[in-house]
């Protein structure tokens, strides 16, 4: 039995209208947000109960706390990205805005706005959606802003949708160590990186807009993590435009991605990019790299149970245009005059060089139209980077669609 | 009238003697009570936080750090019941059990102000404490029902004579003298939701269980107001606690602040007690693959060498977890030293920076042999 708590809260709440300007809140009236709805709010997280719809109305909101749900099966629906707006803005304490360790979560049509953290976090479990969700620090792209926007972790079949991930300092969409995930027809922009899949195995990523981030899209595998990642398809995007100037904090992964990359791979294997506009970013259009060019020294050996290299990487189908003429890295600058001259571009493809000695599985495929790539020989130095064959024929089958195994609750 | 009378002269009578008073009765309820002293466990009275009938106190070897807050622990159980000993973990506490942590300040030398100081001897009266030497911020109730642990928050008022239930949490203003200089800090009372945050040590079972009583951490040597006794024969004697080795066989924990004791047995008692009940192999933090429980191993997950995952502006620009002989460029430390909400660890409890606990992981992490390779 479904039970739904109408939060309506002080009627003074429902006169509070919403900026309804497509997002931009930046660009809207100011509107004045109403803290006296926290205790509300809090209290019908405490009380949640499995099954419950928490309706959020329309307004802004005020809150200087974290918010917390630990009960599964709880929906919280606002009434639309732009017209609930969860504000942490006078946040003083926690480091997230939501932070939810629970499954069967539903999230839908609300905004939370510039937490000192992340903005939602779900740590573990099963059976997310997260729909119409606007995450989004008002200030635009500074280092000083939380790290993620919608940060999914350790879940097991999880819905992003048509949301909105604006100016984190880290991801504006992550989804790490989960499997089975569908990430669909969002928009990421003024982040660092616009989309990140981490350590996942599973995921789809399609139908989204990536522009004006530092990257559009990363698929990443980390060392030291409970579950390697595998299996991402990249489909039918728009990335284009990532070329705002990296704002992330030093020592962190996406510190090390230079402006002006559309897709970057790092350390991941089978990983299908296809069928997507991508287009005018500065440094390349696709980056594939090993653990060993991210800002990192440490070693690996076949013992261990970190892959640091990239393997079946598979390109093909991609609508390229534009990119690589202004790489964010001096290195790349010179080696673009030096290959193509004062005006010329990078390859649409870079590859950093390293792969698994005698290793049997392909680095890449790049089936692609004329779409070049060149190994940038970082293993010696850089000595000498060269465009190298994309490995067209090579045989690497199209990777299976995600399925989330329980039906979106 | 008469009645009436005599009711006033005992009850001064009561109030000159302090603790004379018979102890109250400790009365377990199944529903969430909105004050505190209706559980009879630790109640304002006669000019004394008191303790109730059968409510034991207890310290551990290596406490969280709450923002210079001191704490009064007490565990009581129903008549007849008791936990069983487990090493390396909590005690298997039975159906009753109730746990309460009281936190509390010495009073400042300006009125209204609290102050940064060791406990003393002078704050406690037998085995509660003395209103008028320590201002109550918050009592943490930890349950033991039949399905599990319920964790309740209640916060004192002003006059220091209840605190009531507040499942939201709250944010007390607070200023702290630390040698005399006046800081304004926010004291924050979490929500019972996120007692949940650090009470369910596995992210998976997400299980509310206590943290603290640990045999480890239990095993050392309390001033009760009937004479210093160990902890843990305290407990065999009560009738609390049946299965225990003798105290001198039991394992025991470092003692943070003990400058006698190895600093790598300090900090990993530390780091233990303040950061692994999410930062385990099955906790919140596994997320982050770094496991800060006294039993890992001095490897990568213990964050030697080992980059951050999903640190944002936690990893200050630093490149590893632990750099050995290197502290300041250690994430570790520079989230313990920061007061940032996203940056610092732990994320929950505390608001300002533990300087000593600090220069404690400082030390451990200079003396450090090896290095990360550059």
């Amino acid at each position: 039995m479904k039970k739904t708590m109408i939060l309506a809260g002080l009627a003074g709440a429902l006169g509070l209208s919403a900026c309804g300007d497509g997002g931009d809140q930046s660009a809207g009236p100011a509107q004045e947000a109403d803290a006296s709805y926290q205790d509300t709010l809090r209290t019908a997280l405490l009380d949640a109960q499995p099954g419950d719809v928490i309706e959020i109305p329309a307004g802004k909101f005020s809150f200087d706390r974290s918010l917390s749900l630990t009960t599964d099966g709880v929906t919280i629906r606002g009434q639309g990205m732009d017209e609930t707006i969860l504000s942490f803005a006078d946040q003083i304490a926690g480091a997230e805005g939501l932070l939810v360790t629970a499954s069967d979560f539903t999230i839908e049509n609300l905004a939370i706005e510039d937490t000192i953290g992340d903005a939602l976090k779900v740590n573990e479990g099963k059976n997310v959606v997260i729909r119409g969700l606007r995450t989004e620090w008002t200030n635009g792209p500074d280092t000083e802003n939380g790290a993620y926007g919608i940060y999914p972790v350790q879940i097991e079949n999880v819905l992003i949708e048509d949301s909105v991930a604006i100016a984190a300092s880290d991801a504006g969409i992550y989804v790490g160590q989960s499997r089975n995930v569908i990430v669909r027809n969002n928009r990421a922009e003024y982040n660092v990186a616009g989309i990140e899949i981490e350590n996942t195995i599973g995921a789809d990523v399609y139908g989204n807009v990536a522009t004006e981030n530092t990257g559009g899209i990363l698929v990443f595998n980390m060392p030291h993590l409970p579950q390697p990642g595998h299996t991402t398809r990249v489909y039918e995007n728009r990335i284009f435009e990532n070329n705002t100037r990296n704002f992330g904090a030093e020592g962190t992964a996406v510190a090390s991605v230079p402006a002006g990359t559309g897709v970057i791979i790092n350390s991941n294997d089978a990983v299908e990019i296809f069928d997507n506009e991508i287009s005018n970013n500065k440094t390349a259009n696709v980056i594939v790299s090993s653990y060993y060019t991210s800002g990192y020294t440490e070693q690996f050996d076949t013992a261990d149970a970190f892959d640091p290299y990239p393997e079946r990487i598979y390109v093909h189908g991609n609508d390229f245009a534009g990119g690589g003429g202004s790489p964010d890295n001096m290195d790349l600058q010179a080696l673009r005059v030096l290959k193509f001259g004062p005006t010329g571009r990078l390859p649409d493809v870079l590859w950093d060089g390293y792969a698994r000695e005698g290793g049997a599985d392909p680095v890449l495929c790049v089936d692609n139209g004329d779409a070049e790539v060149m190994n940038l020989d970082a293993p010696n130095d850089f000595s000498d980077p060269r465009i190298v064959d994309g490995g067209a024929d090579c045989p690497i089958e199209p990777l299976p669609a995600v399925s989330l195994a329980a039906p979106a609750p | 009238m008469i009645r009436a009378l005599s009711a006033g002269v005992c009850a001064l009578v009561l109030a000159a003697c302090g603790g004379e008073s018979p102890p109250q009765t400790v009365t377990l309820h199944d529903d969430n009570p909105v004050n505190l002293s209706d559980w009879g466990l630790v109640t304002a009275a006669n000019g004394a936080l008191e303790l109730g009938e059968g409510v034991t106190p207890y310290d551990l070897n290596t406490p969280l750090f709450t923002d210079y807050a001191h704490k009064l622990r007490t565990v009581w159980m129903p008549e007849g019941a008791s936990a069983q000993y487990r090493e390396g973990d909590v005690l298997d506490f039975p159906v009753g059990t109730v746990i309460t942590k009281t936190f509390y300040y010495p009073r400042g030398t300006a009125p209204g102000r609290v102050a940064k100081a060791p406990e003393t001897a002078s704050e406690r009266a037998g085995n509660g404490l003395k209103l008028d030497q320590v201002r109550l911020i918050e009592t943490r109730l930890l349950i033991r029902d039949e399905g599990g642990w319920r964790a309740l928050p209640y916060v004192w008022n002003a006059e220091q004579s209840e605190a009531t239930l507040q499942r939201g949490g709250a944010v007390k203003r607070l200023t702290l003298e630390d040698e005399g200089q006046p800081r304004d800090f926010a004291y924050i009372v979490p929500d019972a939701n996120q007692c949940k945050g650090c009470h369910a040590t596995n992210n998976t079972t997400r299980e509310i269980r206590p943290i603290g009583p640990k045999p480890r951490n239990l095993n050392k040597t309390y001033a009760y107001a009937e004479g210093a006794q160990n902890q843990i024969a305290k407990l065999v004697e009560a009738g609390y606690l049946v299965g225990a080795p003798a105290a001198e066989t039991a394992p025991a924990l470092a003692v943070w602040d003990d400058e006698s004791a190895p600093v790598t047995a300090r900090a990993r008692a530390y780091l233990d007690v303040n950061c692994a009940h999410c930062h385990n192999p099955a906790g919140p933090a596994d997320t982050s693959g770094l496991h800060l429980n006294v039993e890992a191993e001095e490897d990568a997950h213990l964050g030697v060498c080992k980059p951050p995952i999903a640190a944002g502006r936690g990893s200050g620009g630093h490149t590893y977890g632990v750099t050995p002989g290197a502290p300041d460029e250690s994430i570790l430390l520079f989230r313990m030293r920061s007061d940032a909400p996203d940056i610092m660890m732990p994320e929950l409890g505390r608001s300002l920076v533990h300087e000593e606990g600090a220069a404690l992981v400082e030390a451990w992490i200079a003396g450090m042999d090896g290095a990360c390779r550059s």
